[in-house]
């Protein structure tokens, strides 16, 4: 009979905290999957972030390091450069990737890193309690723009797969989500080639998940779950470069 | 014999941080230490090592974070407004106990300041170098053979203790060139393998990690640190010419210790009762050294402390003394230079007792 | 033996390099040598400056106050540097861009101290080497005191140059032929 469930062994036994509807869960369960399926946990470093992510280590049950707010694609270009047989991957908000951490994020994509970067981008400040990010929609409500985010005020949303995929060091670069069984499937399928892109020494690999925040969007897990609909309306679901099967056609 | 060279101080660092092991370098161009920067870039590709520029201090710092934290032996260097960029890193850094060599070659401040040799970054280096409570072991070099073996030796030091180590340079120091003899060091290497992130093979998972919601968990930690900083006095090092009856020591470190070295020797040539006193490690500072100097002489001896900024090293040397000699300050901001003979007029001025003493 | 030497004159004169070479025949020499270079922020037409110091004990100090030697390769530098050099030391200097009557306290600049003045552009490029002012005042300066033979100028110029300009040696050579021949015809 074929197996229809199996718990991923790169995921530790224990109960997440991530607040109810929140998608980190099912991200950081693909992500052990992934890990698991391309056989490389032994040799696996992540890096953890600022955000709700930065307890990426109760999770996953691999070798990770913090790295300071934004710095995780300088601190995984650090661990690349040192050790290439590693396989290095960042978990960031759209906070972190986007604003803070910005240069840091672009200078390692166009240096062609070859490490692969996970954005969850839900267009908020999660852990912070739900401050405006560079991500957030016009006229979207935060606690720092409590009229809503006016464009001629606080400028536009940040299309950072857009800019990724512009970039000669990105090999892959793509953008999903996992509101629906459907797209779920899908995402695991486009962060396995990130991780693929990187063991075939390609370059840097983006994947950004637009992702829930119920609490700080002040909804219920379902109607948030249904909003990352809109989000994508702003940014689209797609993949924007995959060189693994540029290369393979 | 070894082989000699007449390199600059800043070319020094480079040539030690090689002898010491250096794998990996990530910095980002600053006056004036471009020359480390340089070396190792050429250097570096011809050993397996890895040099990077880096976009911005910010990320320098945090790549040599990552080297660290999968175990390889890297160093960073700037000077003055980049070291500050580098201070959240250099928290983080310490919090995780992540070895790595910082090189500060110190220009003039605040602000933009200027390109002069300068002395400023003394607080910055030796109490707080990020925030938190975190302490970096400091070294003042004052030579270029110094430069060279203490860097070499920090590489050995940061892995010991599992710790930055800084090397307090300036503009003079490292622009000067004096020879160097490229003499092997024989740098120790410690184990990693109990820490570093090599993959989770064949061992549970590691993490690497400074947050500690629990506050128990996170005053241990700070205790642990605080315990380390103290074993770190066992590589306390200074140069003193003191036997007892000198009624006055000058104290400085690096550029302005040579100066003041000058000074001192050419009045002890002719005769005056003045000492020197040189720490090399700023932290942890010789405290016990200069107090047991006060304990020496019975008729009272005056400490004098020439800085190149307005006054910073007075402050440890006064709690070195608790009161028991007194300490003065002589302080020159940068770009205001003294040479030998201001230091003898100043050393002869606090020779005199006290009473007779203008303000 | 000790002496202290300040160097100075345009940036683009080659000062720096003449301080450098200097020390760097100190020091195969046998002597402890100290260079300390001190110059504006632009490469070229800046005043710029440079101690060198060669003793047969340690150096502690690389900065000096009063040198006991000067070379002065411009009309800037005499004027500043002139009233720091020591009671009964010496300065050479450039005679084709330094001029006595075009300086009001002559005199008085140079009381108690001994000049000697060589035309070191007309002589470098005499030999062929009008770039190479900086070496015929270094021949000038060990024709006047003998620190070094020849061998090891030669040595250490080579080193310098390193091979990317190797060419340069020979007339860098003969530049410093020239000066320290022509201080020797000063008797």
């Amino acid at each position: 009979m074929p197996e229809a469930f199996r718990f991923p062994k790169s995921l530790k036994k224990t109960l997440f905290h991530y607040c109810p509807g929140c998608h980190h869960s099912i991200i950081h369960r693909l992500l052990c999957e992934v890990i698991d399926e391309l056989g490389i946990r032994e040799k696996t470093v992540g890096i953890a972030s600022i955000g709700c992510s930065c307890f990426l280590y109760f999770y996953i049950d691999v070798d990770i390091v913090e790295a300071p707010h934004g710095r995780s694609c300088s601190a995984g270009t650090g661990i690349k450069r040192a050790r290439p047989d590693l396989v290095v991957f960042t978990y960031q908000g759209d906070g972190d990737f986007a604003a803070i951490g910005l240069g840091d994020s672009l200078h390692a994509a166009s240096r062609g890193e070859n490490i692969t970067a996970i954005m969850i981008n839900n267009t908020v400040y999660g852990m912070t309690g739900g401050q405006v990010s560079p991500t957030t929609l016009p006229h979207q409500k935060t606690t720092t723009t409590p009229y809503g985010r006016d464009p001629k005020r606080e400028g536009y949303p940040l299309k950072v797969a857009e800019i990724l995929a512009g970039f000669e060091g990105v090999a892959f670069c793509a953008r999903t989500a996992v509101n629906t069984p459907k797209r779920v499937i899908q995402a695991k399928k486009l962060l396995k080639r990130a991780f693929e892109t990187q063991l075939e020494g390609l370059g840097f690999s983006y994947i950004e998940f637009l992702s829930a925040c119920p609490v700080n969007w002040k909804m219920d897990p379902l109607s948030a779950t249904r909003y990352v609909d809109k989000l994508a309306e702003t940014f689209p679901i797609k993949v924007f470069k995959d060189r693994l099967s540029e290369g393979k056609t | 014999m070894a082989k000699k060279v007449l390199v600059k101080g800043v070319e020094a660092i480079a040539l030690g941080a090689l002898e010491g092991g250096c794998e990996c370098y990530f910095g980002y161009p600053i006056t004036p230490q471009n020359e480390i920067p340089e070396i190792m870039a050429v250097e570096l590709p011809k050993r397996g090592g890895v040099f990077l520029q880096a976009e911005s201090e910010t990320s320098a710092i945090n790549m040599v974070l990552g080297a660290s934290a999968v175990g390889a032996r890297v160093m960073t260097s700037s000077s003055s407004p980049g070291i500050s960029l580098m201070s959240e890193g250099f928290s983080y850094l310490i919090a995780l106990e992540l070895p790595c060599v910082v090189v500060n070659v110190m220009r003039g401040g605040p602000g933009l300041g200027g390109i002069e040799a300068s002395q400023g970054d003394y607080f910055q280096a030796v109490k707080a170098p990020g925030h938190g409570d975190g302490r970096f072991l400091v070294l003042a070099p004052y030579s270029c053979s110094e430069a060279y073996e203490l860097t070499a030796r920090a590489f050995e030091l940061a892995d010991k203790y599992r710790n930055p180590v800084m090397i307090l340079s300036d503009a003079i120091l490292g622009q000067m060139k004096e020879p160097l003899a490229l003499k092997p060091l024989n740098i120790k290497n410690y184990p990693k393998e109990d820490w570093a992130l090599t993959g989770a093979k064949g061992r549970p998972s590691r993490v690497i990690k400074s947050l500690f919601l629990d506050s128990r968990e996170l005053a241990e930690r700070n205790l642990k640190l605080k315990r380390k900083y103290k074993e770190m006095e066992r590589e306390i090092r200074y140069e003193a010419l003191y036997t007892g009856g000198e009624k006055v020591i000058a104290v400085a470190f690096g550029s302005m210790a040579r100066i003041c070295k000058e000074a001192v020797l050419n009045l002890r040539k002719k005769g005056y009762e003045v000492g020197f006193f040189r720490p090399i490690t700023l932290f942890p500072f010789p405290k016990k050294v200069l107090s047991k100097m006060a304990d020496l002489n019975s008729e009272g001896v005056k400490f004098v402390v020439f800085e190149l900024n307005c006054g910073q090293m007075i402050e440890d040397v006064m709690l070195s003394l608790c009161g028991k000699a007194e300490a003065l300050s002589r302080f020159y901001p940068p770009s205001v230079l003294p040479f030998p003979e201001d230091i003898e007029k100043e050393l002869k001025k606090c020779l005199k007792p006290s009473g007779s003493q203008k303000a | 033996m000790r002496l202290e030497v300040i160097l100075s004159g345009f940036g683009g004169q080659g000062i720096l390099f003449a301080g450098n070479l200097l020390a760097l025949c100190g020091m195969h020499q046998g002597y402890q040598v100290s260079f300390l270079p001190v110059y504006g922020p632009e490469m070229r037409g800046g005043t710029c400056h440079c101690t060198v110091i060669i003793s047969d004990k340690e150096i502690a100090s690389p900065l000096v106050l009063e040198p006991s030697y000067l070379i002065i390769f411009n009309l800037p530098s005499f004027i500043k540097f002139m009233p720091r050099l020591k009671k009964g030391g010496l300065a050479l200097v450039n005679s084709d861009l330094v001029k006595k009557e075009e300086i009001e306290n002559f005199e008085e600049l140079i009381s108690g101290k001994r000049v000697i003045f060589l035309p070191l552009n007309t002589l470098s490029e005499e030999v062929g080497a009008p770039q190479s002012l900086n070496m015929c005042a270094l021949g000038a300066f060990n024709g006047l005191l003998e620190i070094f033979p020849e061998r090891i100028f030669k040595k250490a110029l080579k080193e310098m140059l390193g091979e990317a300009k190797a060419h340069l040696f020979e007339p860098n050579l003969r530049a410093y032929k020239r000066g320290f021949e022509e201080v020797k015809k000063l008797g």
